[in-house]
């Protein structure tokens, strides 16, 4: 087990370039990086054949300290990038981090049409319910009533489920998990790398510094404590009453369905069109 | 790019389709831009303008046909204007040249501006003698093609033949034929020699 | 397939001619979103992308659009896009990041009336300034303007040259007029097509620097997947790819990615002159008004007026030494162009002579005549 971090540790991190990072102490964002770091490294890929595209904020910084083709992009874009990359070049794995803000608010068009066109690319979203690195403004998750740093009086807007969006609009599989139950995550973020189509993982994680300290949340140890507390399986969700399930949140695989990915539909479109075969990318069209 | 003075002086002959969305005016421009330009080859430069209504409102497409590098696109001094309705007629007549023809769809032109004018009745035809009022545009261009005189007959059925769906090639030859069968019955001298007379002439 | 091939005679529009020029260029991937008068590039690529191994998507707007194109150059693929003003307007942002992160592309913008939704099927040449200076914060950019649908096949060719050669977003502007002009033209054998690609680097991974300074002052460009899994970013960055706040490095960011271009400028700036050898009054244009120009230097000729024209070929960077000869040879200079002045302007800048700089505008979604433009030649004579 030590030793396995340590590869992973050697091997993924760009030691020499850009630490110490930009996280706060107690950040939920480091969590989500090994789990990323686990859930690849245990599926096996080349470095070299794995993009990682974000966008802005504290958990896009992600891009800036592992040692793949890393793409940090503007704000919200993510997607759009990685679309690009995917299409262009469809043998790459191509991953995107985001933040709820950056995914749902100016992202969400992109993000829902990613959705719909399902395209094969793994969206993971690191959702704190706040705008941590610009100091803590309201965000799409941020629940209703909570204290932000443009809600001082309380927050009178209703915050949306990701994970429900991403469903409605049409991914293939949706799961979600917290930065409580790390082994879980690793779990979640393979299953979403593997998944064809387009799989996105909702991380519910701690920003005890912004969100937190304005909501008498706690720290960081006690607020990833309450996401233990809050979080039930799945399995066990199905069997309680809307009031037990009050305050909760399910984690697990929210769904998982196959259909048609636009990536394969085109490379089809493509082969029975082209004039001039195996011109620019042939080789990339064995695997999607 | 400097270019020697022109040897042999350039012309200039410009033809403005107009009528209604929907007509086929663009699509007929079009056609005798391709006839003049790729099977006659000469220089062509063909236009439009359009508002946002695929069909219905104003349409308008402009052919300029020169033996020289054609340098302003668009239609300045109209030698032919061909009007499919009462609209089109009335908006784009004051654009013809003293010595111009305006040629209408008798069908939906009611009230000619001048008496230099030839009036075929395109969408009769088309609706009655060909049997779908859809080639009208088809039946009008080969009325143009002929009273221009600025195209290869032949070659304007081969570019019109060449850009119609497959299966409807005769009806559209057809509507082609008939419309330059009916503007051989007019005779361009009998017209007026100009529709404005010498003294309006004289302050252009 | 397709009944047209090269060497054949063919009646183009400005938009399909900009789609072949695009494709003998070697684009394979093209992002976009409906808008008019610049949907018939997107229509035509749809059809003939995925014929030649390429790749067409119709993205959600032109935010995306431009966040594709530059995702696809990233992986290897010349890529464009095409819009009109309100969605150029959209592009702004990842056009900004294109130029900080050094990613070739192409952006059509076929210009129609503004502001906002404006006028959306008439001329207007009013996004000159905006191709320019759009994007927030200094940067370097290229805008070319065509006038002609034999421009819009060479020029688009010539846009993604010097979008690879120089690492550099290139904007090409058309208008409604060139747009949905149809002439003739011959379009070359594949082999006549002088095609430039991006350099890829030579140095093993390890030792690679995506930013390194060069004598050429553009860094050797590794792609995705090729083994090299480096870092792209829209922060100022050092030569490795990473963000950077040390002043030196910033000012040498910034100093390098101007100069890059700065070195190129024999190449990059493109005029056309015509009748400017005597010429004690000029006409300067761009774009379609370039074609009225013409017809009215010719016929201010007849009346024995010496009228030369410049055209613009190359927007940005502006083309100083063209102007300046013309503005040092001439005592009047007629900018005539669809907005209110903003080529005059620039002009005007960089006037150091006697020479009087004349604006002529026109902003009514109609094109200027030759007539108008004749006249103000004959004024100034």
């Amino acid at each position: 087990m030590v030793v396995e971090a340590e590869v992973i540790r050697q091997n993924y991190l760009r030691h020499n370039k850009k630490f110490p990072h930009v996280w706060c102490p107690g950040c939920g964002n480091g969590i989500v990086l090994g789990s990323l770091l686990r859930a690849i490294h245990s599926l096996g890929y080349d470095k070299d054949d794995v993009v990682v595209a974000s966008g802005i904020g504290c958990s896009s910084r992600m891009t800036t300290y592992i040692d793949f083709n890393t793409l940090h992009t503007t704000h919200g874009r993510a997607l759009t990038f990685a679309t690009g990359v995917k299409l262009a070049k469809p043998r790459l794995r191509v991953i995107t981090v985001m933040g709820d803000g950056d995914a749902t608010a100016i992202g969400g068009n992109h993000f829902i049409h990613a959705a719909r066109r399902n395209i094969n690319i793994t969206a993971i979203i690191v959702n704190n319910s706040t705008y941590g690195m610009t100091g803590g403004q309201y965000s799409p998750t941020t629940p209703y009533g909570s204290r932000s740093t443009t809600s001082v009086y309380g927050h009178v807007e209703h915050d949306f489920s990701i994970s429900e969006l991403a469903i409605t609009a049409g991914a293939s599989f949706v799961a979600r998990g917290t930065v409580y139950h790390a082994a879980h995550l690793d779990r979640m973020i393979e299953q979403a790398i593997v998944k064809r189509g387009f799989a996105v993982v909702e991380v519910i994680s701690n920003c005890h510094v912004q969100h937190g300290r304005r909501n008498k949340l706690g720290g960081a140890i006690q607020m990833i404590n309450t996401f233990r507390d809050q979080a039930v399986p799945v399995a066990k969700a199905k069997k309680m009453s809307a009031e037990e399930m009050e305050g909760k949140f399910t984690i697990g695989v929210l769904c998982d369905v196959e259909k048609p990915i636009s990536t394969e539909e085109y490379a089809r479109i493509r082969h029975e069109s082209c004039q001039l075969p195996g011109e620019l990318h042939d080789e990339d069209d064995q695997d999607y | 790019m400097a270019e020697s003075t022109p040897q042999e002086s350039a012309y200039r002959y410009e033809i403005c389709f107009s009528g209604s969305g929907g007509q086929g005016i663009i699509t007929a421009a079009v056609v005798m831009a391709e006839a003049v330009g790729t099977l006659d080859g000469k220089y062509v430069c063909q236009t439009q303008s359009y508002g946002p209504e695929a069909r219905g409102g104003k349409s308008k497409a402009e052919v300029v046909i020169s033996n020289k590098p054609i340098d302003y696109p668009k239609a300045l001094h109209i030698d032919l204007l061909l009007a499919m309705t009462q609209a089109a007629c009335d908006a784009y007549f004051f654009g013809i040249k003293a010595d111009g023809l305006l040629v209408v769809d008798k069908t939906l032109v009611e009230q000619l501006p001048t008496s230099r004018a030839i009036a075929i009745p395109f969408t009769h035809i088309a609706r009655h003698d060909i049997g779908r009022e859809m080639v009208a545009n088809m039946v009008a261009l080969g009325a143009v093609g002929f009273l221009c005189g600025q195209v290869i007959l032949q070659n304007l059925e081969k570019a019109l033949l060449a850009r119609v769906p497959k299966g409807t090639e005769e009806m559209n030859r057809e509507a082609l034929q008939a419309g330059i069968e009916e503007a051989q019955k007019f005779n361009l001298a009998e017209l007026p020699r100009s529709f404005i007379n010498d003294f309006e002439e004289g302050e252009l | 397939m397709d009944p047209r091939k090269p060497g054949e005679r063919l009646l183009l529009q400005g938009n399909e001619a900009i789609v072949y020029g695009a494709l003998a260029a070697g684009c394979r991937f093209y992002a976009g979103y409906p808008i008019t008068p610049a949907s018939e590039i997107a229509e035509l690529l749809s059809v003939k992308l995925p014929q030649v191994n390429g790749t067409f998507i119709q993205m959600e707007d032109e935010i995306a659009s431009m966040g594709a194109i530059i995702g696809a150059s990233l992986a290897g693929v010349k890529s464009m896009t095409a819009t009109s003003g309100p969605g150029f307007s959209l592009m702004q942002e990842n056009l900004g990041y294109a130029c900080i992160a050094e990613v070739p592309c192409v952006v059509v913008n076929v210009m129609r009336g503004g502001p906002s939704t404006g006028l959306p099927t008439n001329v207007a040449q009013g996004d000159v300034l905006m191709a320019r200076w759009g994007t927030h914060g200094d940067h370097p950019i290229i805008v070319l303007a065509v006038s002609s649908v034999s421009d819009c096949f060479s020029i688009t060719v010539k846009a993604f040259n010097l979008s690879e050669k120089y690492r550099v977003p290139v904007i090409l502007l058309s208008d409604e007029v060139v747009a949905h002009t149809r002439e003739c033209i011959t379009l070359p054998q594949t082999e006549q097509v002088r095609v430039v690609d991006r350099i890829a680097p030579k140095t093993p991974p390890e030792w690679y620097k995506p930013y390194a300074t060069n004598n050429r002052g553009v860094p050797d460009m590794a792609i995705f997947g090729d083994g090299y899994h480096h870092h792209v970013t829209g922060l100022v960055h050092d030569e490795w790819g990473f963000p950077t706040q040390n002043p030196k490095e910033i000012e040498g960011f910034h100093n390098r990615l101007h100069d890059k271009i700065t070195k190129g400028f024999p190449e990059i700036m493109m005029t056309k002159t015509f009748d400017m050898a005597d010429a004690d009054i000029c006409v300067i244009t761009y774009g379609c008004v370039s074609r009225a120009a013409r017809m009215a230097v010719k016929n201010a000729r007849e009346h024995g007026v010496k009228v030369g024209l410049v055209q613009l070929v190359t927007l940005f960077p502006f083309p100083r030494k063209a102007i300046d000869s013309a503005l040092r040879q001439c005592k009047a200079a007629i900018v005539s162009e669809l907005n209110m002045g903003q080529m005059s302007r620039e002009v005007n800048r960089v006037n150091q002579y006697d020479c009087r700089v004349i604006k002529h505008s026109r902003y009514d979604g109609q094109m200027i005549t030759p007539d108008e433009i004749t006249k103000q030649i004959l004024s100034c004579a």
